[in-house]
């Protein structure tokens, strides 16, 4: 959906914390025998594009706890002056936000539902079951989660429209239409990632509790459906992440201003601004209100995505 | 249970029986109804559209009637569109290498140097990842203002004063090395953890042969870490490539800077101008199917790599 989407994870992992390596880097012969003044040099680079790379992140949240005026003024502080939260009431003031916030919610929601509900069954299909079919199954949701928006949103933005006329629950505009294009969108890779997941849980474990008494739903409930609850959760958040942050299909399947989305509404509540000389402050402390819930959530999901794909390529 | 071996609806784990053929296709169902609703329909939308004339008449329930080819033919001589498909790949092919050439350069760093600075790299590169793309654009926006953007006010501390109240986004070549700016913030972080991470699973023996034969860390990471992580890199490449056509948001968001539009449109912002725009449905579905058609040949050896993983 986005440019930071869907890289595969292959195989299910425990989470690797917020960065792979990161707590235990293991031994590390190779630099032992660096010399010092070459490690040194190497880690005041490594600090310095932090730096650049961090500075955006920065600049956004500065921004937004800096009065506007003295953002305007020369030369610019780079560090925090005059300290204020008033530009994040400036933004929930505006008439848009809460109702592009709860539409966000609306429509994230319903596609969490929806993504885990069916991608879970179809994930314990591919996993548990050798049947007729299965094979071009997973070939072609391997190549319906690569199909990019833009090659889709003409149709899909018709396709809502006649909806629309005969039942506009489901039209454009519509929370349960887009959430049903979201849906499909993400259920692909969701069944991929989730497949991973319920291939670790044997399903020798199931027929053990079986032999102990358990009726079949029973066995399935008490004993894999707990293993399962780290990979429903991981891609709870990745359609999370996902819905919250789409921007290309909203753009067109949400046109009316009452019904937009969160980044839809900060494009237009950029450009309401543009027209008044842009009140940067604001603009900013709005993007902040954004990019938190995802920045945090994120932390969550980043082992798997990266070291999944990872593991299936250097396997491959 | 056990007294009979021929039970139906009770017996075990259907993976050994294959009692219950039926279990599998119910599962899927609801997924596949969804995909079928969500995708496989504007799909075959789509493909009839570019072959059906819809123009004004049919806006107004008219039926489209047949028209063959015409709709690509007339495509293909659109003045506009050649302009758009040689800027799509060149921003793509640019980008992509660029993003995998500095994340294999992040990567490396990170092989060398201290621990804690390790540590922070990661979290920087974390950050940005983790920024949502409306936010990234708008954040670059505000860097980049000709009037306050720090940007601009750098340039003219470092010398350069024509840079003073320069409009970034007004002009073509500036609105591209922008974009490629924000893209290349946004991608990198993915492939330098990536790569980084394909680094560290070399395994240590490996390694240590190498040096007990007298190799230097320049050599170990040319001659035994690189090669051992070319299959990294290849993926992330074909992923970056496909990616990096699909950069639609990003630069609709920037063209709302005052960008000249038709001069700076990549495929999906053409398709977007096509369809949404000039409400030219035929012509925009056969655009369409052109970037699915080129997104699934470009996927294939990405999804064949994967299709290796479910058969393991």
């Amino acid at each position: 959906m986005s440019a930071t989407t869907e890289p595969a994870p292959t195989v299910a992992r425990p989470p690797a914390g917020p960065a792979p390596g990161a707590g235990a880097p293991g031994p590390r012969p190779t630099t032992r025998r660096r010399p010092r003044a070459g490690k040194v040099a190497l880690s005041v680079l490594g600090l310095a594009l932090s730096l650049v790379w961090v500075f955006p992140v920065y600049w956004m949240v500065l921004s937004a706890v800096t009065p506007n005026a003295r953002l305007r003024a020369t030369p610019p502080s780079f560090l925090p002056m005059d300290f204020t939260l008033a530009n994040f009431s400036g933004v929930i003031a505006d008439s848009g936000f809460l109702g592009a916030l709860r539409m966000s919610l609306m429509i994230t929601g319903i596609t969490i539902v929806l993504v885990l509900a069916f991608a879970f069954l179809a994930a314990l299909a591919i996993s548990r079951w050798r049947f007729r079919g299965r094979a071009s199954f997973v070939l072609a949701v391997l190549f319906i989660q690569m199909l990019p928006a833009e090659g889709l949103f003409i149709a899909q933005y018709k396709m809502l429209s006649s909806f629309g006329e005969t039942a506009p629950v489901l039209g454009l505009n519509s929370v349960l239409g887009i959430s049903i294009l979201y849906t499909a969108m993400l259920v692909p890779f969701t069944i991929w990632m989730l497949r991973g997941f319920v291939a670790g849980v044997p399903a020798e474990l199931e027929e053990a509790g079986m032999v102990d008494g358990l009726s079949r739903t029973k066995a399935f409930l008490r004993i894999t459906f707990p293993l399962l609850a780290p990979g429903l959760v991981a891609s709870g958040v990745y359609a999370f992440l996902q819905a919250w942050n789409e921007f290309t299909t909203a753009l067109v399947i949400l046109p009316s201003e009452s019904s937009q989305s969160l980044p839809v509404w900060l494009r237009s509540f950029l450009s309401a601004s543009a027209n008044r000389g842009i009140d940067w402050a604001e603009v900013m402390a709005a993007s902040t209100l954004i990019a938190v819930p995802v920045i945090v959530f994120f932390l969550f999901v980043q082992g798997r995505m990266t070291s999944g794909l990872v593991a299936g390529a250097v396997k491959g | 249970m056990a007294s009979t071996t021929s039970t139906t609806s009770t017996s075990g784990i259907a993976i050994r029986r294959r009692r219950r053929p039926a279990t599998p296709y119910l599962l899927l169902l609801p997924a596949v109804a969804v995909l079928l609703v969500g995708l496989g329909y504007p799909v075959y939308w789509q493909v009839v559209t570019s072959l059906q004339e819809y123009g004004m008449l049919q806006q107004f329930g008219a039926p489209p009637t047949f028209a063959g080819l015409d709709n690509y033919a007339r495509i293909l001589a659109d003045d506009r569109l050649v302009p758009v498909v040689a800027r799509s790949i060149a921003f793509c092919l640019v980008n992509a290498f660029l993003t995998v050439g500095i994340g294999l350069g992040l990567a490396t760093l990170m092989r060398a140097v201290h621990g804690w600075v390790r540590i922070v790299m990661q979290v920087v590169l974390l950050l940005a990842w983790a920024t949502p793309l409306v936010a990234a654009v708008t954040v670059f926006r505000w860097l980049f203002d000709y009037r306050t953007g720090v940007v601009n006010w750098l340039l003219v501390q470092l010398g350069f004063s024509q840079a003073d109240g320069f409009a970034w986004l007004a002009q073509p070549a500036t609105f591209f090395l922008v974009a490629t700016f924000v893209v290349v913030w946004m991608s990198v972080p993915f492939v330098a953890m990536s790569i980084y991470a394909g680094l560290t699973q070399v395994s240590d023996e490996v390694l240590e042969a190498a040096r007990l034969d007298g190799a230097n860390g320049t050599q170990i990471l040319v001659r035994i870490l690189l090669p051992l992580v070319r299959p990294v890199l290849a993926i992330v490449l074909l992923l970056q490539i496909i990616w990096d056509l699909r950069v639609f948001a990003q630069i609709r968001l920037l063209q709302d800077g005052g960008a000249p539009v038709s001069e700076t449109n990549l495929l999906g912002n053409f398709i977007y101008e096509l369809g949404v725009g000039s409400q030219d449905f035929s012509g925009a579905a056969a655009v369409s199917i052109f970037v699915l058609l080129l997104t699934v040949a470009l996927s294939a050896p990405y999804v064949r790599s994967l299709m290796k993983e479910d058969a393991a």
